[in-house]
């Protein structure tokens, strides 16, 4: 190697650390936040590490606020949520994906207009639907509502992962008698099966984070989910830092797991919902 | 219909009239739950939501729900806080798509060549985007609280600031806070978009310059630019409407305070209709913004057309 590989090769390990670092020191801090003991967060000032670690704001969490009921809905909205979508989107993305037939070009920028268009805009209109029917302050009422805002781009995903599969498979299958939904049951679901993962995940994913919508729909205790108890948790207690975080790591936790879930399929994610996020 | 039975005689279709409509529906009926759902609960709403604009819709008032016509956008025009939140929300969707862009896309260069623990360093380097984006905008602002958070201290030692307090709170630098969390939410995006697309780049055209004699710019130039470009033209016109209309970190991490400063049409269209419960004004902001998103998209189509036919 030559000197000037040398120096390349260096600067590119140096480049790539300094951008694991940027993505990983907020989460670092909130983790370290929420292992330092109160009495000791404002002494030790921005230390990297706190001199005694403790998981007493994770105790005090878990066992005497309504974080777990939080968590628990959540946890019911988004599973929910995943596996209608994943369901119903299915469906389409194999129609998108196998069939040619008038009105697929209309139902294709159906799906494009309903990601380009802002959703704050439905926020007002929703309250007022949901409200007479009895869905406000319901979790049933937040599932719906997110069923429709993810089927877009779960659609797109799916046919995606359909598309990858041949023809010939489901072909053969009905000129053995089956019909095309039992080929389509039997033979193509179960090939699809890393794929319905990866919208499961995505799905959950988008659900367990949405925010705006959850404000708006809940404003009773019992149905509400974790971003918004987090929130409220802020505001009324600003002071309980060790507590917020905890409940932030929390929070984070499916987020993480599904991440791994879908790490694969991320590129064919982001490109199926390029304006979902 | 793609699919025929081949048990079909090849002398003519002499499926029965019943198998024909069967034939016919069956996309239809595979994709009627989707479309079911969309237009109940997007497309409804969205026209319920068009009407409001011109009606006097507020939550808390049992009387109100008359047609006032223009009424609120009259009121719009002469509002001071909307046309702030205009201009922010230029200010906040460019900076960060064009931030997000560009260290999204160095990322995916660097992650580009093969090296000891590529896997490894590429999922931490996209987590960020697996983070929830309410805890995104919590986390980042208690970064930048001079209580917990290290960045003020950062900041004050590098001269930066003259004593270490919330950016947040103060009106000239609020908006860096929120774009800054979205920066760091938003990079896995490009970067992940990006690498897709330059791992389809031939690797033998680079071969090919090399032999040549074009060196690492040229090359950059000249093959890589080329290739990218249409996946990021996409990728950009895309992410700008999604982050116009995107308000979940803003409302987190500023509220649009300190006095409006970090207010973008979008958190304020939510303000209106959250806070106030004025539904009427709330959705005519709304309307405004559709508009405007949509004459943006329009131009973008436009200026496409134009470009491709001058090629």
């Amino acid at each position: 190697m030559t000197r000037k590989r040398i120096v390349l090769t260096v600067l590119h390990r140096l480049a790539i650390l300094a951008y694991v670092a940027f993505a990983l020191f907020p989460l670092f801090w909130l983790l370290k936040v929420s292992v330092t003991p109160t009495s000791l967060l404002y002494t030790e000032g921005i230390r990297l590490w706190p001199s005694r670690a403790s998981l007493e704001h994770y105790a005090f969490v878990l066992t005497h606020s309504s974080f777990p009921t939080f968590f628990l809905n959540s946890t019911i909205v988004s599973a929910s949520t995943a596996v209608i979508v994943t369901i119903v989107a299915a469906l389409a993305g194999y129609a998108m994906s196998r069939f040619v037939f008038r009105g697929k070009y209309w139902i294709v920028g159906l799906l494009l207009l309903t990601q380009m268009f802002p959703l704050v805009m439905l926020i007002a209109p929703m309250f007022k639907m949901l409200s007479p029917l009895g869905l406000t302050n319901s979790l049933t009422g937040l599932v719906i509502v997110y069923v429709a805002f993810n089927v877009p781009f779960a659609t797109f995903l799916m046919q995606s992962f359909f598309d990858g599969i041949p023809k010939d498979l489901e072909d053969a299958a009905m000129i053995d008698g089956a019909t095309r939904f039992t080929a389509f049951r039997q033979i193509i679901l179960p090939l699809t099966l890393p794929g319905i993962a990866a919208t499961l995940g995505f799905v959950f994913t988008a659900a367990w984070s949405e925010l705006l919508f959850a404000l708006m729909l809940i404003s009773g205790n019992q149905a509400t989910t974790f971003p918004v108890g987090l929130l409220s948790f802020v505001s009324k207690f600003s002071v309980d830092f060790g507590q917020m975080m905890a409940a932030g790591v929390l929070a984070l936790i499916p987020a993480c797991l599904f991440f791994l879930l879908i790490q694969r399929y991320l590129v064919q994610g982001l490109t199926a919902g390029a304006v979902k996020g | 219909m793609t699919f025929y039975p081949a048990a079909a005689p090849p002398d003519g279709d002499r499926r029965t009239a019943k198998q024909k409509i069967a034939a016919y529906l069956e996309p239809w009926l595979y994709s009627a739950p989707v479309l079911i759902l969309i237009v109940a609960i997007m497309l409804v709403p969205l026209a319920l939501g068009i009407s409001y604009a011109f009606r006097d819709i507020r939550l808390l008032n049992p009387f109100s729900g008359a047609f006032v016509g223009l009424k609120h956008f009259r009121e719009l025009a002469g509002d001071g806080a909307f046309r702030g939140a205009l201009v922010n929300t230029l200010w906040w969707t460019f900076s960060s798509v064009i931030l997000q862009f560009l260290f999204g896309l160095i990322l995916a260069l660097l992650l580009n060549r093969p090296f000891r623990g590529r896997a490894l360093a590429q999922a931490l380097c996209f987590l960020p985007w697996a983070v929830p984006s309410f805890l995104s905008g919590l986390d980042w602002a208690w970064m930048f609280n001079p209580v917990v958070g290290p960045i003020p201290h950062w900041l004050y030692a590098l001269g930066i600031l003259s004593e270490p307090s919330n950016i947040l709170s103060d009106p000239e630098t609020a908006m860096w806070g929120p774009i800054v969390a979205n920066v760091w939410w938003g990079i896995p995006f490009f970067a992940i978009t990006m690498l897709a697309a330059l791992q389809a780049i031939p690797k033998d055209l680079y071969e090919a310059a090399e032999i040549d004699g074009a060196g690492p710019i040229e090359r950059f130039r000249s093959i890589t630019v080329p290739f990218l470009a249409p996946t990021m033209a996409i990728s950009i016109l895309l992410r700008t409407v999604w982050i116009a209309n995107f308000a979940d970190l803003i409302i987190v991490m500023t509220n649009g305070g300190p006095a409006d400063r970090t207010q973008i049409v979008a958190s304020y269209i939510f303000t209106q209709a959250f806070r106030r419960l004025d539904f009427g004004y709330a959705s005519a902001i709304a309307l405004v913004l559709l508009v405007l998103l949509l004459a943006y998209s329009m131009l973008i189509v436009v200026l496409r057309q134009t470009m491709l036919t001058r090629h």
